[in-house]
Order: structure tokens, then C-alpha cells, then sequence
């Protein structure tokens, strides 16, 4: 008896807590659903509309919303490539062999995850103006490293120390070459890690926001940004926000829905292995 | 043969190694320029030595920011921790329920913080935001939420706390499903109560688990932007303004360039001191957990 309704107890606790985690995306779609006479008259009965998903995906505002949501996808699939190409190897190497420097370099990527970023971003504001990057795609592929590049490097090189090297080694003796051995033995083995590491650095990537607020001011402006100014003005239009929030939202959520069963890991930095 | 084996893994990184000098070199320049007088009306500018920092130190705005950030990050944190574990433990019992829930845990962490502080503006505001018309049968239909010193920095930390609890959680949760389970059975026979168990076995093996996700939160609180950037701008007056907003203030909106570095260096050193505090003391809990199972 005493343990049922314990057990009871408990439950209605967990859902408490969901409810508060829930209940704001609950009301951002209710929100961006709402006619704009409506916003404020009534709280949960209202004639739904599309209205405002049309109006900010129209770019009526005055805001390219669209612009930017494609400007969020090239950045941020940039920065993730780029990461790949160059954190795969710097991944194995430190992995596969223990050599000078490679500490160094492994803790000067981790330090990067716990920088403020505004260390390296106000010089870069001034840099970038000089050399023309300011409000580019280069310019922002080039500092997102600061996000992606980490987490790549640290993810991956946990994942294939945890390969046994012997594999490898067996490839080898059947005469493969080294660089055989790592394409067709070593690399399809961590590909679901692979996948399941660039998707969370896409998805941070995405999320970031202080580096396009400082560095892009229109051309190469990303969502997080766009969905901002629709905050501004005398009178924020509070279903347009809800409606630009919502879409810039959309992506990550479902990304991180298909990861989940990676992310104690890629979230540890690999600290924690589930 | 042999000089090839030994310089393939410093080719593999390479390229690596490059891309961290172009992150590091904006660095160096920016503590290069704190050693001047930079800014937009003055760019031919003077060397000043450590100038900026004394500046930095003897004002009142600094420690005023310092003060803030400190109880943010250690508010956040602590919150974050305690919700986190709870939920995670609750979450663990494996009820239908629970095993549901799981499955949507992860949903407020993967929305970038700067949308969450949007989302909660929205909900926040006091005349026609929705918190207060849920709050006003109790007779709270009033409250000031973002527009008082103190209201300011709560509803801060609890966009902070819902963003960021369920990645205490997730992290406590696979911490929880890896412990081993001969001494909870060994407890168990021995008529150990819950609590006992709980206190005596489960916290101390956890404790590792839970410590990397403190840290993780506590490091990245003290650089907070983005979350009071949208939803204070760090006020009301100066109740809000963190170290990293007091920055973005001085360097980009007065465009006092060197100045405004001068404050991420200061803020970066704490942030290094505090990680290699914590990181010691992982090292620390880690071996005392492996003792104890």
C-alpha cells in the first residue's frame, strides 16, 4: 500500500517536471497558430491560422527569414564538413599513436569548448573587416570551427580508441596498406558514430548565436538572429515569433530525435560512454 | 621506412593543427590589443600596458558583473543539478510512464538557448503573457517578471535551468543504468532501507557521473550570453549584466575594442582556474567511487 502510493507520488512528480519542460512548446504553437486579433483577448480558444507562418515565411516583415534558414543550413553544413575532413585524421592519429604534441593539441581543442567566446570574437570582429570576411559564409565556417572542431576531434578519437588496433593489424598482415586498413576497416566500423557526432555538431552549430549577432550583419545571417528581430519594433508581433522560433527550432529537434541513443557520449564529450 | 612511421601521425594532424593556429591566432591578437587603447574613435591607438586591466579592476561595474555571474552560474548549476538527478532517478524506476517520457527528455536542450529566452519572453511578459494568466486564480496575476533586479536574474536561471536540466539528467540516467547491481542486491538482503541505499551506495557511486555534468554546466554558465542577451539585455539597470554581456557592451556597442577584450581575458582566466579546480577534484571522486564498488 505504503509503496503505491509512493509510487504514485513519483509519477505525478515526473509528470510535473515534463509539463514545465513541455508546456512552452506546447505554447509557442498555440501562439504562432493565433490570428493576430486574437493574440491577447483569449488564452486557449482561438480560430487558428497559418497566418503567421505565411507572413514570416514570405519575408513580409521586412525580415528574409527564409534567407537566413538557408543560411543557417550552408554555415552550419560547412562547418561540419570542414570539421570532419580535418578532425577525422587529427582523431586516429591521437587514438592510434602516442606522440608529441598530440596532448597539447587534444587539450587545446577541449579548452575551446570552455572559452567565452567573446575572447576570440572581438578581435575576429576586427579581423574580419579588414580581410573582407565579415558577413560571409567563409567567415562563419571559419569560426564555427571554434564549436564543431572540438566536439568532432573528441568524440571521434574516443570512439576509435574503443576499435582493438588488432583489426587493423590483421588488415595489414593480409597485405593491405595502411591507408587501406583506415578506409576499409577502421573508418566503417565508427560510422554510426560518425553520423550520429556530425548531426550534434550540426545541431550545435545551428543553435549558436553569438557568433552570427557579431559577425554577419544581413548577407550571411542565420536563424537564431532572424527569429531575434522579429522581437523588436514598438509592438513585437508575438505570433510572427512564435511562428519564426517554431521554424528555427524544427531542425535540431528532429535531428536530435534520431540520435538519441549517441548523445550521453557526444553531450560528455566522451567523458561518459552509456 | 622507418622516418615515415614515425612523422605519419604528425601529418595525419596537420591540418588539424592548422585550423586550431587560425582559431588561436584571433586570441593572441586579442591579448595583443588589450595592451593598447583600441577603439573605433581612437584606430591608431597607443600602447597602454596593463592599463585596461587596472581600469577593469577598479570599477565598480566589474565586480558588479562578477557578482552576477557568480550567482548565475552557481544558482543554474545548483538547480540544474538537483532537478536533474530527481528527474533521473524518477526516470529510472522504469514505469510505462517513464519509459515514455524518456524518449522526449532531450527536447528543450536541443533548442538553441537564445530561442528558449524568446520562447520564455513571450510567456514571461506581465500584462498578456500566459504564466501570469495561469497565475491569476492564485492571485499572482501581477508579478513583474523580467522588470525587477531580482525577478530579472530568477527568470534568467530558470530559462537557464529548463534548457539545460535535462542534459544533468541524461547523463545521471546513463550513469544510473551502468552502476553495478551486486551491491544494491547484497543492501537489499541485508533489509538496507531506501534512503540508506540511496545515500550509501547510489550517490557516492553516481557521484562521478553527476560531477561531469556539474562541471560541464558550472563552466558554461559563467560565460552566459545568449539567454540574457534576448531576454534582459542585462538589466533592468545593471542587475542582469554578466561578464560576457558587460564585453559585448563595452566592445561592440561603444566599440571600445581593447577594453571590452580586456574583460573576455579576465573572464577566461576564471574560467581556467575553475576547470582545473573541478578537474582535479573529478580525478579526486572518480577513484574514491572505484573504491567503494
Amino acid at each position: 500500500m505504503k509503496k503505491r502510493v509512493l509510487g504514485w507520488l513519483a509519477d505525478t512528480a515526473l509528470v510535473l517536471y515534463f509539463v514545465f519542460a513541455l508546456f512552452p512548446i506546447a505554447w509557442m504553437v498555440i501562439l504562432s497558430l493565433k490570428p493576430a486579433d486574437q493574440l491577447f483577448s483569449t488564452y486557449f480558444s482561438f480560430s487558428p491560422t497559418l497566418d503567421g507562418y505565411r507572413t514570416v515565411l514570405g519575408d513580409s516583415e521586412g525580415i528574409p527569414f527564409v534567407r537566413f534558414f538557408v543560411n543557417s543550413l550552408v554555415v552550419s553544413v560547412g562547418a561540419v564538413v570542414l570539421s570532419l575532413v580535418v578532425g577525422l585524421p587529427a582523431a586516429y592519429a591521437s587514438a592510434r599513436w602516442r606522440f608529441k604534441g598530440s596532448e597539447n593539441l587534444m587539450f587545446t581543442l577541449l579548452s575551446f569548448r570552455f572559452a567565452p567566446e567573446l575572447t576570440v570574437i572581438i578581435p575576429l570582429f576586427v579581423l574580419y573587416q579588414k580581410l573582407g570576411l565579415f558577413d560571409t559564409y567563409v567567415g562563419m565556417v571559419w569560426v564555427l570551427q571554434l564549436v564543431t572542431l572540438p566536439l568532432i576531434v573528441w568524440i571521434m578519437r574516443s570512439y576509435f580508441a574503443d576499435l582493438t588496433p588488432e583489426l587493423e593489424q590483421a588488415a595489414l598482415l593480409d597485405g593491405y596498406t595502411r591507408k587501406q586498413a583506415f578506409f576499409k576497416v577502421a573508418l566503417p566500423l565508427v560510422k554510426p558514430g560518425i553520423a550520429a557526432v556530425s548531426l550534434l555538431a550540426f545541431i550545435f552549430a545551428w543553435n549558436n548565436f553569438v557568433f552570427p549577432l557579431i559577425l554577419t550583419s544581413n548577407e550571411a545571417q542565420t536563424v537564431t538572429v532572424g527569429a531575434l528581430s522579429f522581437l523588436g519594433g514598438d509592438r513585437p508581433k508575438y505570433n510572427l515569433t512564435a511562428a519564426a522560433a517554431l521554424v528555427s527550432v524544427v531542425p535540431p529537434l528532429l535531428l536530435a530525435l534520431t540520435i538519441q541513443r549517441y548523445l550521453v557520449r557526444g553531450l560528455s564529450f566522451g567523458a561518459v560512454k552509456s | 621506412m622507418g622516418w615515415r612511421l614515425t612523422l605519419r601521425p604528425y601529418v595525419l594532424i596537420v591540418p588539424a593543427l592548422l585550423l586550431t593556429c587560425g582559431i588561436l591566432y584571433p586570441f593572441g591578437l586579442g591579448l595583443y590589443y588589450t595592451l593598447f587603447d583600441f577603439s573605433a574613435s581612437k584606430p591608431q591607438p597607443d600602447m597602454v600596458r596593463f592599463e585596461n586591466y587596472t581600469t577593469v579592476f577598479t570599477q565598480e561595474a566589474f565586480w558588479n558583473s562578477a557578482w552576477v555571474t557568480v550567482l548565475y552560474a552557481v544558482g543554474a548549476a545548483l538547480v540544474e543539478t538537483v532537478l536533474g538527478v530527481a528527474v533521473a532517478l524518477l526516470l529510472h524506476r522504469s514505469s510505462l510512464l517513464g519509459r515514455v517520457l524518456e524518449k522526449i527528455l532531450i527536447l528543450p536542450l536541443m533548442i538553441a538557448p537564445v530561442i528558449a529566452a524568446i520562447i520564455w519572453k513571450l510567456m514571461l511578459q506581465p500584462s498578456v503573457g500566459v504564466v501570469n494568466y495561469l497565475l491569476r486564480p492564485f492571485g499572482l496575476g501581477g508579478v513583474q517578471w523580467t522588470d525587477t533586479p531580482t525577478g530579472a536574474l530568477l527568470s534568467s536561471i530558470a530559462v537557464d535551468v529548463w534548457v539545460y536540466t535535462p542534459f544533468v539528467a541524461i547523463l545521471a540516467l546513463a550513469g544510473l543504468r551502468s552502476l553495478p547491481t551486486s551491491p544494491f542486491e547484497a543492501a537489499a538482503v541485508d533489509g538496507a532501507g531506501w534512503w540508506y541505499t540511496f545515500r550509501r551506495l547510489t550517490l557516492p557511486m553516481l557521484w562521478p557521473y553527476v560531477l561531469v555534468a556539474v562541471i560541464f554546466r558550472f563552466m558554461d554558465s559563467l560565460k552566459v550570453f545568449d539567454i540574457i542577451y534576448a531576454l534582459t539585455e542585462g538589466g533592468p539597470g545593471d542587475s542582469t549584466v554578466v561578464l560576457q554581456i558587460r564585453a559585448y557592451l563595452e566592445a561592440i556597442r561603444f566599440q571600445r575594442y581593447s577594453f571590452g577584450i580586456s574583460y573576455t581575458i579576465v573572464l577566461w582566466a576564471v574560467v581556467y582556474l575553475a576547470a582545473m579546480v573541478l578537474v582535479k577534484h573529478l580525478g579526486k571522486i572518480q577513484r574514491r567511487a572505484a573504491e567503494v564498488t
